[in-house]
């Protein structure tokens, strides 16, 4: 074969994959766009023939789906703030500071990732109902507040800190706080910008805690509140297209925004890790 | 103490607290719970509760509900697993291939369902299963097939779950590829094409055994992310049909809490935390061997 040829063969076959892959996206946010009824007519309309907001305008004005929107979006940045925080105290600890047992204590947190999370909601879900937290924002975001994931990630960063940079910080009397605040924390954005969307992404997606902690619709999330409605709406498929809409959304613009930081991160932890 | 030691327990103290504390506590707790008969009437009077040392395990696995779980999950994650790396690698090889131009366009494409919300997503496809109008059977009749009743019929319904989970899924398996391609050095593909070798050579002689350790790295990252499927049979099925899609995940979920017997899912629980952590040293020691 030509290279020529090669070469159409093989963006072909990219080009099918990224229509299929992106399929259901496009489907989803044109039948989004119909009015009721139109997304299961006979013939079948790929693109809505005028589009509307109609549904969209349903889920927010007698729905309420922006009180879940709301939600979602406090509980995620709550989070990502708190974690950023406490992963890059954590993590510069790790690297940087020398003090007996750290490898040990490394080793052990470690253990987590083939933990699965599953394994602790139960009591978990009683600790909380102790606290009277069930129910509550807090209750969602308090377990995430700490992972090991951003730890090791900040841990791995702060590894290539020219440990020099930090004694020279020292000899000039800066405490031991100022030197990661003000020294280690403004080299350290790239990694923190990785970890901020990482954060906000898997928060803003997750569905089994907040279904189990949050028994109320005044406080579910984004996916608990539409896991809920389609139960109810099953027959209003475009109703259910512009609440996923609604959803996906917003991650999935970050996601074309910041991609850079997220796949680099996904690369280095793979690779190192 | 020394001060950097000080310092170091300061900046150790809030990550560790809350890890402890909110993870690491209620999973050793979790142990603890399922050799108990943890119940509704406990949550209201503590006094009822009672120590069963092995018996919700030995319940467990005299029971054919457990056993359908147990099934279901592992044929989800042995045909989606390898289903998924065999996608992802051939679309990380596509993209990585010199010919091709637009590669980040490609890769951010490929990449997109990853980042979207998993409940959404599975809403989507399950209007796009559906036995009328959905997308899939309007194709099939297009092409003078007849229809499938993707979520209803028994022997389909967790494939069409696994198809979900592959697209939403192979994105990021193959970001991985790719990082793993990037990093076999160019001159064994230059030193194998002066040996006279062809595509298939290249592939399987120097491609697969330099991706090695990648390999280890997805078939760890994917089986412990499938053995734990909760949220599409849940939005898709709810378990049906004929709980041919119910999931250990599940199974704890609707035991522990919709029926509030908490000592036998706890140990529905460590049952697959049993699973997860064998898948991973299986996959460990079988890379060894290479």
């Amino acid at each position: 074969m030509s290279r020529r040829a090669e070469s159409i063969v093989l963006h072909a076959l990219l080009i099918a994959g990224g229509v299929i892959t992106l399929f259901p996206l496009f489907w989803m946010l044109s039948a989004s766009l119909m009015s009721t009824g139109e997304a299961t007519s006979l013939p079948p309309h790929i693109v809505p023939h005028a589009p509307t907001l109609a549904q969209y305008r349903e889920l927010f004005v007698r729905l309420n789906l922006g009180r879940a929107f709301l939600s979602s979006a406090v509980i995620a940045v709550v989070v990502t703030l708190g974690s950023l925080l406490t992963s890059s105290m954590a993590g510069y600890a790790f690297a940087k500071l020398r003090f007996k047992g750290r490898q040990r204590l490394f080793g052990l947190l470690l253990v987590a990732v083939v933990i699965p999370p599953q394994v602790g909601m139960l009591p978990l879900f009683l600790l909380m109902k102790k606290l009277h937290l069930v129910n509550t924002y807090w209750g969602a975001i308090i377990p995430s507040l700490a992972t090991v994931f951003g730890i090791f990630m900040i841990r791995q960063f702060m590894l290539s800190v020219p440990q020099e940079l930090l004694e020279a910080a020292r000899i000039d009397g800066a405490s031991e706080w100022r030197i990661y605040w003000s020294v280690v924390m403004p080299l350290a954005r790239p990694i923190l910008a990785t970890l901020a969307t990482f954060m906000f992404m898997s928060m803003w997606n997750d569905f089994m805690w907040p279904l189990i902690i949050l028994s109320d619709t005044a406080h579910y999330t984004l996916p608990v509140a539409l896991a809920n409605l389609s139960g109810e709406h099953v027959q209003d498929v475009e109703l259910m297209m512009a609440g996923s809409v609604v959803t996906i959304l917003p991650v999935l613009l970050l996601f074309v925004v910041l991609q850079r930081q997220y796949i680099s991160g996904i690369m280095a932890g793979s690779v190192k890790g | 103490m020394s001060p950097e030691s000080r310092a170091a327990l300061l900046f150790l103290a809030p990550a560790i607290l809350l890890l402890a504390v909110f993870f690491f506590a209620p999973v050793i707790a979790g142990f603890a719970l399922s050799l108990t008969d943890f119940d509704l009437y406990t949550i209201g009077d503590s006094h009822n509760l009672r120590f069963l040392a092995l018996r919700n395990y030995r319940d467990l696995l005299g029971s054919s509900i457990f056993w359908t779980a147990f099934g279901n999950t592992l044929y989800f994650a042995l045909v989606g697993g390898p289903l998924t790396v065999v996608v992802s690698l051939a679309a990380a090889l596509l993209i990585n291939a010199k010919l091709i131009r637009a590669k980040s366009l490609f890769r951010t494409v490929y990449f997109a369902p990853v980042v979207t919300t998993l409940v959404a997503v599975s809403i989507v496809f399950k209007y796009l299963y559906h036995p009328r109008f959905g997308v899939f059977n309007r194709a099939l009749s297009a092409v003078g097939l007849e229809s499938i009743d993707w979520l209803g019929n028994p022997k389909l319904a967790m494939f069409a779950i696994i198809m979900l989970a592959v697209w939403k899924g192979f994105g990021y398996t193959m970001i991985i590829f790719i990082a793993g391609l990037q990093n076999i050095p160019g001159e064994l593909y230059e030193a194998a094409r002066i040996d006279g070798a062809g595509w298939w050579k290249q592939f399987r002689h120097v491609t697969l055994p330099m991706l090695g350790p990648t390999f280890l790295f997805v078939g760890v990252v994917v089986a412990i992310g499938q053995l734990q499927i909760f949220a599409e049979p849940y939005v898709m099925t709810r378990g049906g049909p004929l709980n041919k899609t119910l999931t250990m995940v599940m199974l704890m979920y609707e035991q522990g809490f919709r029926f509030w017997r908490m000592g036998y899912a706890a140990a529905v629980a460590f049952v697959l935390f049993l699973i997860i952590g064998t898948a991973t040293l299986v996959q460990m020691r079988l890379q060894e061997k290479r």
